[in-house]
């Protein structure tokens, strides 16, 4: 009886939050108490969701078919480093963000220092959905913080290695399950006229995947101070291990998402990429001459015997802080990223990998994919997803860590510098960005 | 003979520029015809124009459309309202002596100096203090306003409508607004198209305003949209094919406005040149 009236009382609380919306910090205001008390409205409700899933809007449908009293209107826009996180940024400021909104792991921290994200740490159906995520992602949106959840996951990119199965076996190579087994056999896909894979200049996203695998902590936060360490000893034994491949130009160096980066796939030239599951589509469409030929493994390890795999991208749904429906806006981001329809309509309009782990069984992942040899690749990367360590930490400012690390990279890859050089450069300059945001960092 | 060379290097350096500024142009067409945008090259394999553009036109229910005509509505609306108001109000500066003149005139030449880009991030917080971002109003109300056509229509309204046929126009008893909209427009005309085409471009290419201020799929202008898609390609690898064949398509309103008004425009710049 209690509960019902308090239900009532808090109802009628978000209502008159809905009706009197004249400013913008008022209206702030009354959502912080609606959103620690996480109770459903009265009435019928409208949310908007800003993502930039090609097709999502069909996604929605689905949704807003069955739920005729939460209704949500989609939002779209560039991906989130093309300009949708400063939007994101700028609309948090002028008080009319949208309830949901698609971000990025390496994106999150970034909102969370800024106070953007509402805490969903409330709704019991958030917390009780925990182990219906794989371990890491949930990480991913928690910070590790016991009771606390400030999105939900929505897909992940785990990396294994997508290598030509043909080349290989004709050139009488072993396929590498280490990483000293992969610069063995860089010598001798060299030999044969080709290179073991292309060093991404300019991008350090697929380093830092390599350097999650070796067990790496870039970026971690006791709760008020952050301490930046991209040359922990992890990071740097990658560092040294690619920087004697580039000397030793066993590996190719093209920018990468380019017509001469897809160019030296297709004539096979490169004949092996760690990557993420997403990848699938990348050389299948980037290489096309090349289908049938490729084949999908773990990622080499760093001891023998070993089982880690890393992470390239993946992202979550948020609920801005200021949403007054935190609610309906946690109800629906739990069916889009949990349920198997959204999934399976995530999967076939973007090509989503989902974070939840009942995604990996879906239907279009349990199959076998021609370009692969017909080999069901999906399982490679499932079994990678739950291999994922769970405890890397992104770190607040990471356009700008990205930036500065892929400029050291570019430099590294052309012979004017090192990669240790660039990720101690890279340390600097983010300790730097921190303390001029007034971010707490231990130097 | 020396006139021969001299004509012939001449003819190089055009022949050269002319190669420059069309190779992009020519890169852009041949990628538009081939599949899946390999747009490596500059010479056709596999000619598929046709089936491009069906896929172009019909990606997400014809969304591409639907930006292009949009696009067409910001810039021609906001061309045209704002060459009528630059010419008024550089008419105006002009023709009348009123106090203040010289400084409204500069605090408008002031404005030149103030990039588009920069008033954007305010624009949007005025506008959604308004309730009114993400709307069709929030990006074609700033795109009204343009101090550079003011600027060229008090120039060219100085030099090109004589006070004597103002003073006739009073005496033979017409209106101000009457002389201005029957005598000085006509005389303005040449004038008048160099700023439409130039706001035209302007607002064509307007991308941060749009970008900071529309979060509806159905309300972006072609750039805003072909960006958005070549953001998409790792999800979506057939959109970089579709983004080259879009990026084609949009320079057709372009073309057109240029052609068709090429004539007018000619004159009128060499016209302001020579005052």
């Amino acid at each position: 009886m209690r509960r019902t009236l308090a239900v009532l009382l808090l109802s009628t609380l978000s209502i008159t939050a809905c009706s009197s919306n004249s400013s913008s910090s008022s209206a702030g205001g009354s959502s912080t108490t609606a959103a620690a008390s996480c109770a459903p409205a009265s009435g019928p409700v409208t949310l908007t969701f800003t993502s930039w899933v090609p097709d999502i809007q069909k996604v929605v449908d689905i949704w807003n078919q069955a739920n005729p009293n939460i209704q949500v209107k989609v939002q779209t826009g560039p991906n989130g480093n093309g300009g949708t996180y400063q939007n994101f940024f700028n609309q948090l400021k002028a008080g009319n963000a949208p309830d949901l909104g698609q971000i990025e792991y390496d994106a999150l921290p970034s909102f969370r220092v800024q106070d953007g994200l509402t805490d969903l740490g409330s709704c019991s159906e958030v917390t009780a959905a925990k182990d219906q995520f794989v371990d890491w992602t949930w990480n991913q949106v928690s910070f590790g913080e016991q009771g606390h959840v400030y999105a939900i996951p929505q897909d992940a990119g785990p990396m294994a290695m997508f290598y030509r199965k043909d080349l290989f076996e004709k050139n009488g190579i072993k396929v590498p399950t280490t990483w000293q087994e992969y610069a063995d056999a860089a010598v001798k896909v060299k030999a044969a006229g080709g290179y073991i894979t292309n060093f991404s200049t300019g991008d350090p996203n697929q380093f830092a995947g390599f350097a999650w695998q070796a067990g790496a902590h870039w970026f971690t936060n006791d709760g008020t101070n952050w301490t930046v360490n991209l040359t922990d000893p992890a990071s740097s034994k990658v560092a040294a291990y690619w920087q004697d491949l580039i000397d030793k130009k066993l590996v190719s160096a093209v920018p990468p998402w380019t017509d001469e980066w897809n160019n030296a796939y297709n004539t096979s030239k490169d004949w092996t990429w760690v990557s993420a599951v997403w990848g699938a589509n990348t050389i299948s469409s980037g290489a096309p001459k090349t289908s049938g030929k490729w084949a999908v493994a773990p990622m080499p390890q760093w001891t023998a015997g070993e089982q880690a795999a890393g992470d390239w991208g993946g992202s979550s749904t948020a609920v801005f802080k200021g949403s007054k429906h935190p609610y309906e806006a946690a109800k629906f981001a739990l069916w889009l990223n949990t349920s198997s329809e959204a999934l399976t309509a995530l999967n076939k309009a973007a090509a989503l990998y989902p974070a939840a782990k009942a995604g990996t069984s879906l239907p279009a992942l349990s199959e076998g994919v021609p370009f692969y040899g017909n080999q069901k690749i999906y399982d490679v990367f499932a079994a990678a997803s739950a291999q994922v360590k769970p405890d890397f930490t992104w770190g607040p400012t990471m356009t700008q860590t990205y930036a500065d690390a892929g400029d050291g990279f570019k430099a590294a890859a052309s012979g004017t510098g090192t990669l240790l050089k660039a990720l101690t450069d890279a340390q600097a300059s983010t300790i730097k960005t921190l303390q001029s945001q007034s971010i707490p960092v231990k130097g | 003979m020396t006139v021969l060379t001299r004509r012939a290097a001449a003819m190089l350096v055009m022949a050269v520029c002319t190669v420059y500024f069309l190779t992009p142009l020519w890169w852009l067409f041949v990628g538009a015809t081939k599949p899946g945008g390999r747009g490596v090259g500059l010479w056709f394999d596999h000619f598929q124009l046709g089936s491009n553009l069906h896929a172009v036109l019909t990606y997400q229910d014809g969304i591409f459309l639907r930006w292009l005509a949009n696009s067409i509505a910001y810039t021609v609306g906001a061309a045209a309202i704002g060459t009528l108001l630059a010419a008024m109000c550089g008419y105006a500066l002009a023709k009348y002596r009123f106090p203040g003149r010289e400084t409204l005139f500069n605090i408008v030449l002031g404005g030149v100096l103030v990039p588009a880009t920069a008033l954007a991030l305010p624009l949007f917080l005025l506008f959604s203090q308004a309730h009114a971002a993400n709307t069709f109003w929030a990006v074609f109300l700033p795109s009204l306003v343009n101090p550079f056509g003011v600027y060229l229509a008090r120039i060219y309204a100085t030099s090109s409508v004589p006070d004597e046929l103002l003073e006739a126009a009073r005496i033979d008893g017409a209106g101000e607004v009457r002389s201005f909209f029957t005598l000085s427009v006509r005389l303005m005309a040449p004038a008048l198209v160099t700023i439409f085409l130039f706001h035209f471009v302007a607002v064509w290419n307007n991308f941060l305003l749009p970008l900071i201020m529309l979060g509806n799929q159905k309300l972006f202008p072609v750039t805003l949209g072909l960006y958005t898609w070549n953001s998409q390609v790792d999800q979506r690898p057939e959109l970089r094919g579709l983004v080259l064949v879009g990026a084609c398509l949009s320079l057709a309103p372009m073309l057109i406005a240029f052609l068709s008004l090429q004539r007018f425009w000619r004159s009128g710049l060499g016209a302001g040149s020579l005052k």
